[in-house]
C-alpha cells in the first residue's frame, strides 16, 4: 500500500454504530472521507462491491455476484461457506436513487428484511446509514439466530451454570 | 461496549471462582431466596453472606430488592447481555465490511484523481 507523496496523512478509522431501534429494525452507520457518488459505485459496482462485501473475518466466499442494481432490478450472491455447500442469497431492487439511496429485498425466506441504504453527502464526507426492517420481532430474531446465538463465553458460562444446576440435582 | 463485555465476563468468573457463590446460584437457580435465608443455608454470618450477594451481583449474575425488610436475591437477568454480546457480534461483521469498503473507496478516489489530472495535462 503505497499512498504516495502527495496524499493527505491517513485520517482516523471512522466508527460503525448499531443502534437496534425496534424490536423488529436494526440501523447500521458509518462515514466514509469520500463524497456520496464514490461510496455508491463502490455499493453498485459488483466488482467492487465483490471486493469488500466478505471480508476475511466472515470465513466465507462470495463466488458470484449478479446485481442488476436499479429499480425492479434482481441481484443473486452466492457464498461458499467454510465445508459447506454454496448458498444463493437473492431479492429485488425496490427503489434505486442514484448517489443517495438503495432498498433491496431479501428473498431467502418469509423472514427476510427490506434493507435500505442511505448515502448523505456533508462537506466531502458521506454518511451511510442502513436499515433492516424485519416483518415481525419473531422474524427478526429468527433471521439473527438469536435463540441460540448468544456471544460463545456467555454461551459457555450458560452451560457451566447449567452443569452446576445439573450437579446439585444428582447430588 | 466490548469492553464492557470483557469486564462483565472477568466478573462473572471471578465471581463463580468460590465454591459458596457456585452454592448460592444453585440455589437461586431453584428458588428466589433472602440473604438471611441464604446465610442459614450456608452456615454463614450475614455480613458474609451480603459480601458474597455483592460480589455476584456486581458481576451481574444475581439481582436483589428490598421489600420491607427483607432483601430478596434472584438470579439476574443474563438476558440483555445476550443482547449486547450479539449487537457487538454484529457490528463488528459490519465494520470489517466497511473497512474493506474504505479501502476501495480510496482506491476509487485515488483513481479520480490521477485521471482528472491526466485530463487537465
Amino acid at each position: 500500500m503505497d499512498a504516495g507523496k502527495e496524499s493527505e496523512p491517513t485520517a482516523m478509522k471512522n466508527r460503525t454504530t448499531v443502534e437496534r431501534t425496534s424490536e423488529r429494525e436494526i440501523v447500521v452507520t458509518r462515514s466514509f472521507n469520500a463524497p456520496a457518488r464514490i461510496v455508491f459505485q463502490a455499493w453498485t459496482t459488483p466488482e467492487l462491491f465483490k471486493q469488500w462485501w466478505v471480508p476475511k473475518s466472515m470465513g466465507m466466499s462470495l463466488l458470484s455476484c449478479e446485481m442488476d442494481v436499479r429499480t425492479g432490478g434482481k441481484y443473486v450472491l452466492v457464498f461458499a461457506f467454510d465445508g459447506a455447500k454454496p448458498t444463493a442469497f437473492h431479492g429485488r431492487y425496490i427503489e434505486v436513487t442514484p448517489c443517495s439511496r438503495i432498498v433491496w429485498t431479501n428473498d431467502e425466506s418469509d423472514n427476510g428484511s427490506v434493507t435500505t441504504v442511505t448515502f448523505e453527502e456533508k462537506g466531502g464526507q458521506t454518511l451511510l446509514v442502513l436499515h433492516e426492517l424485519y416483518p415481525s420481532k419473531e422474524a427478526f430474531e429468527a433471521e439473527h439466530g438469536m435463540e441460540d446465538a448468544m456471544g460463545e463465553t456467555f454461551e459457555q458460562l450458560d452451560a457451566l451454570l447449567v452443569s452446576l444446576g445439573a450437579s446439585v440435582g444428582r447430588s | 461496549m466490548v469492553q464492557y463485555s470483557s469486564a462483565r465476563l472477568d466478573a462473572s468468573f471471578a465471581a463463580l471462582s468460590d465454591a459458596t457463590r457456585r452454592g448460592v446460584l444453585e440455589q437461586l437457580g431453584r428458588a428466589d431466596a433472602s440473604i438471611t435465608d441464604l446465610a442459614v443455608k450456608f452456615h454463614m454470618t450475614l455480613t458474609g453472606m451480603k459480601k458474597h450477594v455483592g460480589v455476584l451481583e456486581q458481576a451481574g449474575l444475581v439481582t436483589t430488592e428490598k421489600v420491607g425488610r427483607v432483601r430478596t436475591c434472584k438470579l439476574g437477568p443474563l438476558r440483555l447481555d445476550d443482547e449486547t454480546a450479539w449487537m457487538e457480534r454484529y457490528r463488528q461483521v459490519w465494520d470489517a465490511r466497511f473497512d474493506e469498503l474504505d479501502r476501495i473507496v480510496e482506491q476509487l478516489k485515488r483513481k479520480e484523481k490521477v485521471d482528472g489530472r491526466r485530463k487537465r495535462e
